[in-house]
């Protein structure tokens, strides 16, 4: 090999730039998980020191603030994604099935169409379920609208193209000669999703929901247009054969999680703070929950088959 | 999002249609119960298709209301409603102008920051990183995307506010920066915690591991042989990253980043939480409170009264929703035009 | 074709053209690479085991046997190529003109710019023609244009790839055919001006008429490379290699030249792999 000084020089410079780059990447890898690693110590190890059992059996206490505990808002959370699963579970997988199922240009607009209303921020389906729900209700009958169907719409709504992009995603993993072993059987298309390929992927839909419900959990935007907040469990007098009961209201304020941490991290009261920090860590661990089943639905749904 | 599931063969279960066996897979007309079989399939078809509408529903929906609602405004001050410098509920004055400037440049701070930082990372971890850090930090940037807004703010309040106020705010205002020509109006105010810098940051560390998770799938995306011809020439890894994997990636990437940018245009709880929700007597002021647009509405919906002020809320929904619309079109139009790319390259 | 390459052979440096007219397949070749107890790992799998092995200069050396017996691994480890997969491990020496490759000193961008490869499938880059030739020049740090002209139209020449791209250098090279963008992969090393060439079932995924070019192809250059090419085609490694490397579950198990070892070879499983008895 022929070596002059020239080349050389260029190799050295092209290995320093090499190096330098390099170290960048390696240098905001760094600062990326230190930032990130730093929001997850707080929320751990803030969390850790204010968390009691009191916050998940109590109701808020405005005079021992310290007494006090959050478990309506959990209620109402769990609520809210009750009623938001109603709403979008239905639409979602059923509209996730039409996708993998038709095509050319109206399903390719639909898919196109999931993944916009997938990125509308979530303040705006908040206005808009107060725009279309809450604010006629209230004008016409001052103090109503605000309630949780309000805000398991606004929810569910968030949820529809969610369930609906990620039914779609593990239907077209089906193998495609699956299906046509059962329509070459003379099978009918709906008989053929619904005892093969549905089954099949069934532990990867349940994946979807719950990753979609993860999202959702977190919400608080949407919220605080629809379900206003309140402090105690939402109740009403129903007869059920005769007897008076009291049962869950769904058509009045409700609380959630995600709002009373907002209301309290805002707020002036540092006991309320503290309360905030648990129902993070309380509302985080929710999240990993549901992840984690949907990690676990994956596999047992594939383990079953067999 | 979930590994393999299907993996295995699952057998069809021999189904009981003898007669039909040799019929072709599309619905013949036969002997056997063959009105039944259309109508299961047309309801069926029916039903899917109608649930697939429900997307389109849900955005015209969503567009009729917001517009329905915010007509009086709308009616009251046409196109100057988005250009409108004044913003006051008591004169029953509403330009929402410093709202969507607050919006752009706080979203414009947060993308300096997070753009450099996330593609750095994204190139280390699909180029860089051994598997040992790779799957762990891979894992770890997943959970930070799935930590609900409004935990961000709280870290905010509590952590990032204190953190500005002593360790940035104070110590710049304290040196002769804010004096040199030109920059003064960014350096401007007390420093006291709550701004748009505040903003900024919290917004950058949450599109961070957004832009990264998407960028990093992007390159893993990018065909092996690519790398390897590069290589194979004598390329550094730089040079290969340089001039092979990021230009491939380039419109995927630049998806990637708008959008993350939408994800911040729209992002509420966390900047309310930190932002201060006050009109800065200078736009450009970094250490001085103000306002976006969803911070304005998550702030002020409460004492909304009734009428034109309501109106003028739901409009600035209107405008998000417009923007977002916007900003998704651009975003998805790359990144497809990239995947196509891709799988033209292999 | 032919006339387009004796006026390659004219313009390229003196001393390549007398030593590569000079190789008389009498004498015995001097040895380029040279193996000495390699082993290498996959982990935990022994990919290869104890491969010896001189490969000459200026001649076709062909690397055959069933899929998996480690040919490919072999090649790759004449350029490290091997070291961008995670968890691998080399022991024993593999030498370039006398220099251990796996020294320290050793600068694997040196060396790749001198062992360049050829890759199962054509994988050019999204970029025109002009520029996927360009690349490898360009980074190594020829920047006039009028240098870069030359030698792009050189290796498409040599490449017998020019005539039919002259007029569209700034096309996008994947509006090119397989066989076309092979040869254009082919024309992408040369300009880095490699001494060694290996080739990894270059002509595989093409069709027999674009094999048959790239066949041609490699005939011509061994006047002026050393060539490595790993092959599943028995034909193939009998029509172009001057010596063939038998491989077998990691182990080489004959080595020597191509007439010998397709007409008489020592071992039984060569021959019965040859006569396509496995594999």
């Amino acid at each position: 090999m022929a070596v002059s000084t020239r080349t050389d020089l260029h190799l050295a410079r092209r290995r320093t730039t090499n190096f330098v780059m390099l170290g960048f990447c390696v240098l905001a890898s760094i600062v990326a998980l230190v930032m990130l690693g730093l929001v997850l110590y707080f929320l751990a190890s803030q969390g850790l020191k204010h968390i009691s059992p009191r916050l998940f059996t109590r109701l808020p206490n405005n005079i021992d603030i310290k007494q006090g505990g959050i478990a309506h808002s959990i209620f109402g959370t769990l609520t809210l994604l009750g009623i938001a699963s109603l709403i979008s579970l239905p639409l979602g997988i059923l509209g996730g099935i039409y996708q993998v199922e038709a095509r050319g240009r109206f399903a390719f607009a639909v898919r196109f169409l999931t993944d916009v209303l997938n990125g509308i921020p979530s303040i705006v389906i908040g206005i808009f379920v107060y725009a279309a729900y809450v604010y006629p209700l209230s004008q016409r009958n001052p103090g109503s609208g605000f309630s949780g169907y309000a805000g398991g719409l606004a929810l569910g709504i968030m949820m529809i193209p969610l369930v609906m992009r990620t039914t779609e995603e593990i239907l077209r993993l089906v193998p495609f000669s699956l299906r046509e072993a059962s329509l070459g059987l003379g099978a009918t298309r709906w008989r053929t999703m619904w005892s093969i390929v549905l089954p099949v992927a069934r532990g990867g839909v349940i994946t979807g929901i719950m990753l979609a419900l993860a999202r959702v959990a977190g919400e608080t935007a949407p919220l605080l247009f629809t379900i206003l907040g309140n402090e105690y469990f939402p109740t009403k007098q129903a007869n059920v054969l005769g007897a008076k009961v009291t049962v869950p209201a769904m058509n009045t304020a409700i609380d959630a999680l995600p709002l009373r941490i907002f209301n309290y991290a805002v707020g002036p009261n540092l006991e309320q703070h503290d309360i905030a920090w648990a129902a993070a860590l309380i509302l985080i661990a929710m999240i990993l929950i549901f992840s984690i089943a949907a990690r676990y639905a994956t596999r047992g749904g594939v383990l079953e088959e067999h | 999002m979930t590994d393999r599931p299907l993996q295995g063969s699952v057998r069809p279960k021999p189904q009981k249609v003898v007669a039909e066996a040799a019929a072709a897979t599309e619905p013949q007309p036969g002997p056997a119960r063959p009105a039944v079989r259309r109508v299961g399939d047309t309801v069926y078809g029916g039903l899917t298709f109608a649930a697939s509408l429900s997307i389109f529903a849900i955005i015209l929906w969503i567009a009729w209301k917001l517009t329905e609602q915010s007509l009086p405004t709308i009616r009251a001050y046409g196109f100057r409603f988005v250009t409108g410098t004044e913003w006051d509920e008591v004169k029953g004055v509403f330009g929402v102008w410093p709202f969507i400037f607050g919006t752009l440049y706080s979203s414009f701070i947060a993308l300096v920051l997070a753009v450099p930082i996330s593609l750095g990372a994204a190139i280390f971890l699909s180029e860089l990183a051994p598997r040992w850090i790779r799957t762990p930090v891979t894992f770890l940037i997943e959970l930070l995307a799935a930590i609900p807004s409004v935990i961000y703010g709280l870290w905010g309040i509590f952590i990032l506010l204190p953190f500005l106020r002593e360790k940035v705010m104070q110590p710049i205002l304290n040196s002769p920066l804010p004096n040199l020509p030109g920059v003064s109006g960014m350096f401007q105010g007390y420093g006291v915690g709550p701004s748009m810098l505040a903003a900024g940051v919290i917004l950058a560390i949450m599109i961070i591991p957004f832009i990264t998770a998407v960028s990093r799938d992007i390159l893993r995306a990018i065909p092996r042989a690519q790398r390897e011809a590069s290589y194979g020439m004598g390329a550094t890894q730089w040079e290969t990253i340089q001039r092979v994997v990021v230009p491939y990636a380039k419109s995927g990437i630049i998806g990637a980043v708008i959008l993350g940018l939408g994800r911040a245009f729209g992002e509420t709880m966390a900047v309310t939480m930190v932002i201060g929700n006050q009109t800065p007597s200078n736009p450009f002021a970094l250490f001085e409170p103000g306002y976006t647009m969803s911070s304005a509405l998550a702030n002020k919906f409460t004492e909304a009264s009734p009428g034109l002020h309501t109106a003028a809320l739901i409009e600035v929904g209107l405008v998000l929703f417009v923007v977002a619309i916007l900003v998704n079109i651009v975003a998805r139009v790359l990144v497809f035009y990239t995947a196509k790319d891709i799988q033209g390259g292999r | 074709m032919s006339l387009t390459d004796t006026d390659e052979v004219a313009v390229a440096p003196p001393e390549v053209r007398a030593s590569g007219n000079g190789a008389n397949p009498e004498t015995p070749p001097d040895s380029k690479i040279r193996a000495d107890k390699v082993d290498f790992f996959y982990g935990s799998f022994q990919a290869l085991k104890n491969i010896n092995l001189d490969i000459p200069e200026r001649r076709v050396t062909a690397l055959i046997g069933p899929s998996g017996c480690g040919k490919s691994t072999f090649l790759r480890t004449i350029n490290r190529m091997n070291e961008l997969i995670d968890g691998t491990r080399l022991t024993g020496k593999i030498t370039l003109d006398g220099q251990d490759l796996y020294d320290r000193r050793v600068d694997v961008v040196n060396l790749r710019k001198r062992v360049g490869m050829v890759f199962q499938k054509p994988n050019p880059f999204p970029m025109s023609i002009f520029d996927n030739i360009a690349y490898g020049p360009r980074i190594h740090g020829t920047k006039n244009r009028k240098a870069l002209n030359e030698i792009v139209e050189r290796t498409l020449h040599q490449a017998a790839l020019w005539d039919e791209v002259k007029d569209q250098l700034k096309k996008s090279a994947f509006a090119l055919s397989g066989g076309q963008q092979q040869r254009l992969c082919i024309a992408r090393v040369l300009a880095v001006q490699p001494e060694v060439v290996l080739m990894d079932e270059p002509a595989s995924a093409l069709d027999p008429n674009s094999t048959f070019r790239i066949e041609q192809l490699i005939d011509e250059l061994k006047t002026e490379y050393t060539i490595v090419i790993v092959t599943h085609n028995m034909q193939q490694a009998a029509r172009i290699s001057d010596f063939t490397g038998f491989f077998l579950r990691g182990e080489m198990k004959e080595f020597g030249a191509t007439d010998k070892m397709f007409t008489n070879p020592d071992q039984k499983e060569t021959e019965d792999y040859i006569r396509g008895r496995f594999g």
